[in-house]
């Protein structure tokens, strides 16, 4: 029966009742497994949507609503008034608030900057540990430190090193001649930014290092030899045979780093305190919500925050899908 | 000037011993530092020195005792194992179903479940914070465990699936053929093989669950129900001008310390579990 089933094309392989049982009895043993299936997969979705569908419908409805957080069973309709709205000759509403603007460009900065950093170091850092040499297994474990440390611990950390008088940045920064006087890193609104993006950048390096590690490790080596051989250099191996065939798992980390940084709030709350120039879409949804208690206002961030979130991925993964399709016609 | 292959091989070898060593430096060094820091109070703690000067333990007594760093340590224990194990225990058969059965609308149920695992938080926070009133949770540490839900079950869902998805045929197979049911195929097939990827998907999403920030300073408000994260965001000094740096990064140690052992001692599987959620997705 084993040896049988093997030459079997994979479909037949799911349908595991021997050949000789009748046709009727086959499909509905796969209808049973279907049927089945709903049911396993029931509780995880039943729970999926009460603490996640429910949640996120009920943070639409607020939005549109003048609710607020300390009394959020009494509230009116006020239609898109928390998106935008005019009265007297004036705009108001999160669409009309230049701190939203604001955060939105902050946000947009970041995630580029962090992103495209880390894609760069981690890089390297896949094709270092990707060599043989001794030692490796230290620098595999020591890599593993900065993404285990809890972000909150990150940034209390790097607020610490980046502190103005007392910081070790200043201070190595000094020694080494790099700058005359400290700086103000965390105060200072042009540089707040890059004290949050190089926390960042140091905390997850790794994870996009591990998982391009993973696919550089899926290449075969006799193609490197065969490169070789033809007397292609180290950037053309590179170029011609490591970017392509890294290519499919760099864009799904880089899509994971994509939403991931677009929905920074604990780094920057701690380390920076959500200052104007640094705070977050997210940051600025809760401080709505929260600091402000317009319940209705931060729902409608929120929704905002969704839908840009949202629409940048579908973005991703419609060129992904068009980058595919492109593959496959020229095949 | 022209270098033997040998003279090669071993600017190359010095390359890469060079560049190893600068990374484990960056990457250790801040940890490095918090530690060093941990151990100095008053003045010492202004003066930048890259050695250990001191060694006042007492800042470790005053951060797990007085800042309630200690309690909070249990509090975060406790949200992380429950929401992990409710999270396990219903994604073992959604993961079943998913990878091992054809079914209609499998894909898009998969899908939705990416999706909702990386959607922003924020976007459920203020129909979370009704539910959680609603539900009379506000300001205990079931709050906790229901909103990390929101984002621990479609994770572990996704890698169970795929844990799922590579074992062999085989297997079930032969159970079905012996006329065996799904359940037992999964109680007693699947579930008894299933435990390094159970422990792999488990520990990632304690992690997550341990180190997450913004629910947990939402929706707590006394200093007792707090989790680490928080407690630690938290601490305060008698101004904002004198921050205790000595205290915050000792409680800063004490509880990373924890984490980075978990994930040393589970290194192999920490990082199969890591990629096997995207790069075979």
């Amino acid at each position: 029966m084993s040896h049988n089933s093997q030459t079997l094309p994979p479909s037949a392989a799911v349908a595991p009742a021997p050949a000789a049982r009748a046709p009727g009895r086959k499909r509905s043993l796969q209808q049973r497994r279907a049927r089945a299936a709903w049911l396993l997969v029931a509780p995880a979705l039943i729970l999926l949507f009460a603490v996640a569908g429910w949640p996120l419908l009920r943070t639409l409805f607020y939005s549109f609503t003048d609710a607020a957080m300390d009394t959020p069973e009494e509230y009116n309709f006020v239609g898109l008034a928390n998106y935008l709205d005019f009265a007297e000759g004036d705009s108001f509403g999160v669409l009309a608030d230049p701190l939203w603007w604001q955060a939105v460009g902050n946000t947009l900065w970041f995630t580029a900057c962090s992103v495209s950093l880390e894609l760069f170091f981690g890089m390297l850092l896949a094709l270092l540990m990707n060599e043989k040499f001794r030692g490796q297994g230290v620098v595999r474990a020591a890599i593993l430190v900065p993404w285990a440390i809890p972000t909150i611990v990150t940034a209390k950390m790097w607020g610490w090193m980046f502190h103005d008088q007392y910081g070790v940045v200043n201070d190595l920064l000094l020694r080494f001649g790099l700058i005359e006087t400290p700086l103000a890193w965390i105060a200072e609104p042009t540089l707040s930014m890059w004290a949050v993006v190089i926390a960042d950048v140091w905390k997850t390096v790794p994870f996009m290092a591990l998982m391009l590690l993973a696919a550089l490790q899926m290449i075969p080596s006799d193609l490197y030899e065969a490169a070789r051989v033809d007397g292609a250099n180290a950037w053309q191996r590179f170029r011609r045979i490591t970017l392509p065939l890294i290519m499919p798992a760099m864009i799904v980390a880089l899509i994971f780093r994509v939403m991931d940084a677009l929905r920074v709030f604990d780094l920057i709350y701690v380390l920076t305190s959500n200052s104007e120039a640094t705070i977050s879409i997210s940051g600025y949804a809760r401080e709505q919500m929260i600091s402000f208690q317009e319940m209705g206002v931060g729902s409608a961030a929120s929704v905002l925050v969704f839908m840009m979130v949202a629409g940048i991925a579908a973005c991703f993964l419609w060129i992904n899908r068009f980058s595919h399709e492109g593959k496959e016609a020229k095949e | 000037m022209k270098l033997t292959r040998q003279q090669r091989e071993l600017g190359k070898k010095f390359w890469i011993y060079l560049a190893a060593l600068v990374v484990g430096v960056i990457c250790v060094f801040p940890f490095y530092n918090a530690i060093l820091t941990s151990l100095r109070t008053g003045q010492e703690l202004f003066l930048t020195n890259y050695l250990p000067t001191t060694f006042h333990w007492e800042n470790y007594v005053n951060a797990l005792g007085e800042n309630g760093v200690g309690r909070s340590l249990l509090n975060s224990a406790l949200v992380a194992t429950v929401t992990v194990g409710i999270c396990l225990l219903v994604s073992i058969t959604a993961a079943f179903a998913l990878a091992r059965v054809r079914f209609r609308g499998r894909k898009y149920i998969l899908f939705t479940i990416l999706c909702v695992s990386m959607f922003p938080q924020v976007a459920v926070l203020s129909g979370m914070f009704e539910l959680v009133r609603f539900m009379g949770l506000y300001d205990s540490i079931g709050s906790l465990i229901l909103s990390y839900t929101t984002f621990s079950l479609p994770f572990t869902v996704w890698v169970l699936t795929t844990f799922m998805r590579s074992l062999p045929v085989e297997l079930e197979e032969a159970a079905i053929v012996d006329g065996a049911s799904l359940w037992v195929i999964i109680t007693k097939v699947f579930a008894p093989i299933m435990g390094p990827s159970l422990v792999t998907t488990g520990l990632l999403a304690f992690i997550g669950a341990w180190n997450e920030f913004m629910f947990a300073l939402t929706f707590i408000i006394s200093n007792e129900n707090r989790t680490v994260p928080v407690a630690i965001g938290m601490l305060q000094g008698a101004s904002q001008y004198e921050l205790p740096w000595g205290h915050i990064m000792a409680a800063s140690v004490v509880v990373t310390i924890p984490i980075i052992a978990l994930v040393l001692i589970f290194q192999k599987r920490i990082v199969s579990g890591l990629t096997a959620g995207a790069v075979k997705g």
